[in-house]
């Protein structure tokens, strides 16, 4: 069966090779989580999808949404689906935002682009948006500007921007990493909702393996530019098969660190 | 350990690869650059050897008066028979020296000024900042020709009005430097060494804000020269006969007709200025802080690549 | 271990300009002992980075006293610091400006080096550092852009320990780190720490790596600590509220697919009301 989103031996080379032969299904409703340390090559996976990458780069291989094939497709026509079927959510929701820019603005700019809507259709749209994401007074938040709201409320509006056009695919790096646990928490569980209800397909880079294990349905773990392991999420966290995921699980916490140990650790 | 060890060799390389690689041709890319360096340089030598090889004495009434360019005289001669080419490159060894020396004086001063101001704070830094205020709030040209004007007009004086109106830009921008950069970590690890805040704005600071410094430096000899031609063209500078640009300019009034009284020294002026403002610019996009950054990050986003390679 | 306490903060209250100011710490008291790690857990926000640098003397605390080896800590000023308060060193968030980039690295080291023997002890060599926290002694004569993020942070954490500081204040040391190297980093640094018998004041809003390497916790919400006690017992046995939320919205790496409850705005208001406990 063949997903919304198929990456098919897609190869990056900046300088040298980075990303070596991956390739991903991703399925509407499902989760698909790619683990590996930085440097393994899953954010420039990511942006590959995308045609973010730097200009020096060379892709390989195949990403097709539905029967588009991407990596060879203009400006223009990226432009197109960016933001309208294939959207991304950064780490960092506070660098995500403009700051000069009220949250109605941004929310409503691109719908209006993409979609055509106008005015006041955009704007409601967006407060529903922002109600969907549970931002408090989604009416009164598109007025403010990103400074006035928390690090986790402003990646829920990173996510309601996101989502305004009703992508097929979502692409979230580290969406996550820069907020406090309590708060983590929350974005989790709007990420799998959001997942489940509008049949969205989730392409989730952490190297946080319990994020990985909480919303993650299927599990590919890189390194090296390469996709050492894929599975569904029971069998790489209960019988993981490679090393280097027996290893990446062995080293979270549970245990006290022996002394001298760090030595031998940094030869991941 | 191995792969850490790895890893910084690697960097290493890429790094040096970064700086041959990119750095100069970044460099190239910008032509106006290069065509300025050229001009600047030319003039520069200009400046310093003028005086062993020009065809005629500047001040030397020894040609026909008004002559026209051609052959003997390359641009002409003026008013009382001197040769313009000859004092229009005199005039090199006069302006641009002097400029030189405006400019490394305000940077100096307004770099000290700036430095203090922004690393005590306080109210250290009001009290300066102030006085910087006063001094900028009068238009540069007039401030310039009241000193001018009370020290008595020579080139002397019109340097010295210039570096007065000067220093406050220098102090300006030395102090928003050195605010960004006193809260910086290893600032402030610096001082938890226990070094003294003279050290510490010596080793830590001010060899970290050298190259905006020099870019604004750079440009602002254009409007150096432009200020000490300006007095001069004013009267309040360089005096008859001496040879500078402003002055020549000044005086090829009287002869409207013969256009190339004024048009050569303008040229000169011209070119020298623009050609300073050209080398400025393309120093700013070689030393451009965000680029470096952006490489760092790039060669740190690289060597972990690499890392977890090893 | 000693019971010899290198820094005993009482009552800090740090506040920022503003209209109403900004209560930043609001009454933190603690003690470290020589040979002790730590940690201080909490959010961001909730004021740990202002403890820290009200401790290492970098800001002046509105209220409260901060006495380190039994001398009072005087904040930084015009004035150069006094020799004996270099034995408070300091090690930092980011890396990338820890270290000063027109500088060898090996000269920065060296500077810790001559912090220490300005108090009178032993001089040693930027090499032995380097070796100690895992970087090729090879390395002394190149600049910083020539290192990783890690790297930059061993570095600076090797200028930090050539001081010979009785206390180690580390605000944030691994979170601009890649995460193959957190754990790593933080243990070298508690190991580094220990062997020198030096405290360290370990800030992290990592849970798991404060886990691992301190020995006592506090957890600050707030601007107020709510709960402090032995690593161990309190992830064992936490009592404050606060801290069982926060220990229940780690996501573990369980393979079950449970996603951890996220706090409500009644929790945590409900947090603020619950007294601080202590043991």
């Amino acid at each position: 069966m063949t997903g919304v989103l198929t990456i098919d031996e897609l190869t990056v080379d900046i300088g040298r090779p980075l990303v070596k032969g991956v390739s991903l299904d991703l399925h509407p409703g499902r989760i698909h989580g790619l683990a590996g340390e930085s440097g393994s090559g899953k954010t420039l996976t990511s942006l590959a999808v995308l045609g973010l990458l730097p200009r020096q780069a060379t892709t390989g291989g195949s990403v097709r949404l539905g029967d588009t094939e991407l990596l060879r497709m203009g400006r223009r026509e990226l432009n197109r689906i960016r933001g309208r079927r294939i959207a991304m959510v950064f780490q960092d929701p506070s660098s995500a935002l403009h700051p000069q820019l009220t949250v109605g603005h941004q929310l409503t700019d691109h719908v209006r682009t993409h979609l055509g809507l106008n005015r006041s259709d955009a704007r409601d749209h967006a407060v529903e948006m922002l109600e969907r994401v549970a931002v408090p007074n989604a009416a009164d938040a598109l007025g403010r500007y990103p400074h006035q709201f928390s690090g986790g409320q402003r990646q829920r509006i990173c996510i309601a921007i996101a989502l305004a056009c009703d992508p097929d695919v979502l692409l979230a790096d580290e969406p996550t990493t820069a907020l406090d646990v309590t708060v983590q928490a929350g974005i989790l569980q709007l990420l799998r909702d959001l997942a489940t209800e509008r049949e969205l397909a989730v392409l989730l880079v952490t190297h946080d393996l319990g994020v990985m294990s909480a919303i993650a349905d299927d599990v590919a773990v890189m390194r090296d530019g390469r996709i050492v392991e894929a599975a569904d999420r029971a069998t790489i966290f209960a019988a993981p098969q490679h090393d280097y995921t027996r290893g990446l699980l062995a080293a979270l916490p549970g245990s006290r660190l022996e002394t001298g140990t760090h030595l031998e650790e940094d030869g991941a | 350990m191995s792969a850490e060890r790895g890893t910084g060799n690697r960097t290493d390389v890429l790094a040096a690869g970064w700086r041959t690689r990119l750095r100069w041709p970044r460099a190239w890319r910008s032509p106006l650059g290069i065509l300025g360096a050229v001009i600047a340089v030319a003039w520069v030598l200009v400046a310093f050897t003028a005086s062993w090889w020009v065809p005629f004495e500047p001040n030397a009434q020894v040609l026909p008066r008004l002559q026209e360019p051609g052959v003997d005289t390359l641009l002409g001669t003026d008013g009382t028979g001197r040769d313009i080419f000859s004092r229009l490159m005199t005039g090199a060894t006069v302006t641009i020296p002097l400029a030189l020396m405006l400019v490394v004086a305000a940077m100096v001063i307004g770099t000290v000024v700036g430095a203090v101001a922004g690393y005590f704070g306080r109210w250290i830094d009001e009290t300066l900042m102030r006085i910087t205020d006063l001094v900028m709030a009068f238009p540069t040209v007039i401030l310039a020709m009241v000193v001018a004007a009370s020290l008595g007009p020579s080139l002397f004086n019109a340097v010295i009005a210039a570096i007065v109106v000067s220093w406050p830009q220098y102090a300006r921008v030395t102090r928003s430097l050195v605010l960004g950069l006193r809260g910086q970590n290893y600032v402030i690890a610096g001082r938890l060494l226990g070094r003294s805040p003279l050290k510490s704005l010596t080793v830590d600071i001010l060899p970290n804000i050298v190259g905006p410094m020099l870019v604004l430096a750079t440009l602002d000899i254009g409007a150096a020269i432009l200020l000490l031609s300006g007095l001069s063209f004013l009267g309040l500078g360089a005096q008859p006969p001496t040879a500078e640009w402003g002055s020549m300019i000044s005086s090829a009034i009287q002869n409207f007709d013969a256009w190339w009284l004024g048009v050569f020294p303008g040229l000169a002026i011209l070119t020298v200025v623009a050609a300073f403002n050209f080398l400025g610019d393309a120093l700013r996009d070689i030393l451009d802080p965000t680029a470096e950054v952006a490489r760092e990050n790039q060669a740190d986003r690289t060597s972990s690549a690499t890392g977890a390679a090893a | 271990m000693t019971e010899r306490i290198v820094l005993d903060a009482r009552d800090l209250v740090v506040r920022y300009p503003g209209s109403p100011p900004v209560v930043a710490v609001d009454g933190v008291s603690f003690t470290i002992a020589a040979g002790e790690t730590v940690a201080l857990v909490g959010e961001s926000g909730s004021g740990k980075s202002s403890v820290a640098r009200a401790v290492a003397g970098i800001d002046r605390p509105a209220e409260g006293n901060v006495r380190f080896d039994e001398g009072p800590v005087e904040p930084l000023g015009v004035r150069r610091r006094a020799r004996s308060l270099t034995a408070i060193q300091m090690v930092f968030q980011d890396p990338s400006t820890s270290l000063n980039p027109r500088r060898r690295v090996g000269d920065q080291v060296a500077d810790g080096i001559a912090a220490a023997r300005a108090r009178g002890l032993e001089g040693s060599r930027p090499e032995e550092w380097f070796e100690r926290v895992g970087l090729d002694p090879s390395w002394v004569s190149r600049f910083p852009h020539q290192f990783s993020g890690g790297q930059k942070q061993r570095i600076a954490i090797a200028r930090a320990l050539a001081a010979r500081p009785h206390l180690l204040v580390a605000d944030e040391p691994i979170s601009a780190l890649d995460a193959s190297t957190q754990s790593s980093v933080a243990a070298l640094m508690r190991d580094l720490v220990a062997e020198l018998g030096a405290g360290m004041l370990f800030i992290s809003h990592d849970l798991a790596v404060v886990q691992r390497i301190a020995d006592r916790t506090l957890v600050m919400y707030a601007g107020r600590v709510m709960e402090s006690g032995d690593t161990a017992k309190l992830w064992a046995d936490p009592q404050h509220p606060y801290t069982r939320a926060l220990l229940a919205a780690i996501p573990k790496p369980d393979g079950t697919g449970r996603i951890p409850a996220a706090p409500t705005l009644d929790d945590r208001a409900s947090w603020t009301t619950v007294p601080p406990i202590t043991d």
